[in-house]
């Protein structure tokens, strides 16, 4: 009998090891108190000219702080512009007219949604459009614009 | 032509065979699983299992997850720091522990120390005719014997995968904070960003319990289909390790492939 209790007791320590391995996993490498799922979150849109790199699952920072989540990029047919819906945390609400930019972490991070809030005293609601927004920048076109203004100083001094 | 015909006979007979076999495996299964219902109204029977399968495997998945933890954080700083991103270092380590190595070299650890150990049991017990004694006496041996080792492979897999994802991550942490000196909080800050919990540890998990079903399920079967003798036993054990590492290296590519393409 005293056999079977030490078995049952080194079965115990082993599952709980384990257990605990999971939860070191999910909590201090995964993270996953910080944002998780379950957390309420409302719902907005907003059309970008370009995307760049974007992709879902990409953060929503405002600040710099993570307020939320890319949820969906869809390309609309009518405006040929592409459409992403994030999702906010329900505990952050910002005004009505808070602008979304593109932005890229560091010279080559993945990108990710930048808010800067408004001054509007309204705030936004679940299914909102945001109306002011900047497309990601794409270091191709960068480039050739730079080459172009060159090519058209150049011209200029020629006259 | 005779050689032709020849040739192709023995092709055929060992595709036939190979089929044969595996059909024969899959419908061991299905009566392990069908036969199920006593190891879990008789828990003990697998917690007893649980002991020699899991508990006993516990120094070598710890100290192995270590040290392949340290390594990668000799050679993910060696790389890093030559593109200057040394404080991705935790990223790295986290992540190839918890997406492959985690699940890969516990799932051929366990086979190879565990699944051995099972297939030699069971091929023992039917060399010296325990397992027919059993039937004499109206005793099941798939439920008494068999399925408490499947559950108990089933289940001990993915908590040694954990621990040892876990204490590869505390190796990493040792190399790469304590002895080279990486800031420790861009260390777990940046790993905490990079790693997703369903993406990558929730998909770790479930590579973890397939490798177990499958290391269990090749330990058990070869053990019970194992020729009575000496040699015969030897031969099983040995073509456990061997199957069962294949399996795992074949099933972790699919299962990679379905998990992380593009996305």
């Amino acid at each position: 009998m005293m056999k079977r209790k030490a078995l049952d007791l080194w079965v115990g320590v082993f599952v709980a090891i384990g257990l605990g391995a999971l939860l070191f996993l999910a909590l201090k490498v995964g993270d996953l108190a910080s944002f998780s799922a379950t957390a309420e979150t409302y719902l907005v849109k907003a059309n970008f000219d370009n995307i760049g790199g974007l992709k879902k699952r990409a953060p929503v920072k405002s600040a710099g702080v993570v307020v939320g989540r890319v949820e969906d990029i869809a390309f609309d047919t009518e405006t040929f512009e592409a459409t992403v819906a994030f999702s906010i945390d329900k505990r952050y609400e910002f005004p009505k007219d808070t602008s979304a930019k593109i932005l890229t972490a560091g010279l080559l991070g993945e990108q990710y949604i930048g808010l800067s809030a408004g001054g509007d005293t309204t705030k936004l609601k679940n299914g909102d459009k945001l109306k002011i927004t900047q497309s990601a920048v794409v270091l191709e076109n960068l480039i050739s614009q730079f080459l172009f203004n060159k090519a058209a100083d150049g011209n200029k001094d020629s006259k | 032509m005779n050689a032709v015909t020849g040739f192709l006979e023995r092709l055929g007979g060992r595709v036939t065979s190979a089929i044969h076999r595996l059909g024969f495996a899959s419908r061991f299964l299905l009566l392990t699983l069908q036969n199920s219902g006593m190891s879990f109204r008789r828990f003990s029977l697998v917690v007893r299992e649980i002991y020699f399968a899991g508990v006993l495997s516990l120094i070598i998945i710890l100290v192995s997850g270590l040290f392949v933890g340290m390594v990668l954080g000799l050679q993910g700083y060696d790389t890093l720091v030559r593109y200057g991103s040394s404080s991705a270092l935790g990223v790295l380590v986290a992540l190839s522990l918890v997406r492959e190595l985690g699940p890969v070299v516990a799932g051929l650890l366990f086979a190879s120390r565990a699944g051995s150990a099972i297939t030699a049991e069971i091929g023992l017990m039917k060399a010296t005719e325990q397992l027919a004694a059993m039937e004499m006496m109206a005793v099941d041996p798939i439920a008494r014997v068999i399925a408490p080792r499947f559950w108990a492979g089933v289940i001990s897999m993915p908590l040694l995968a954990a621990m040892f994802s876990a204490m590869g991550v505390f190796g990493g942490y040792l190399v790469g904070v304590r002895m080279i000196g990486v800031d420790e909080g861009s260390f777990w800050s940046q790993m905490q960003d990079a790693v997703d919990f369903q993406e990558d540890i929730l998909n770790g998990v479930i590579k973890s319990v397939v490798f177990g079903i499958a290391v269990t399920w090749i330990a058990v079967f070869e053990g019970y289909d194992a020729p009575p003798t000496a040699e015969g036993v030897s031969g099983a054990t040995t073509r456990t390790v061997v199957t069962s590492s294949l399996t795992i290296l074949a099933l972790d590519f699919m299962l990679t492939a379905f998990m992380f393409r593009g996305a």
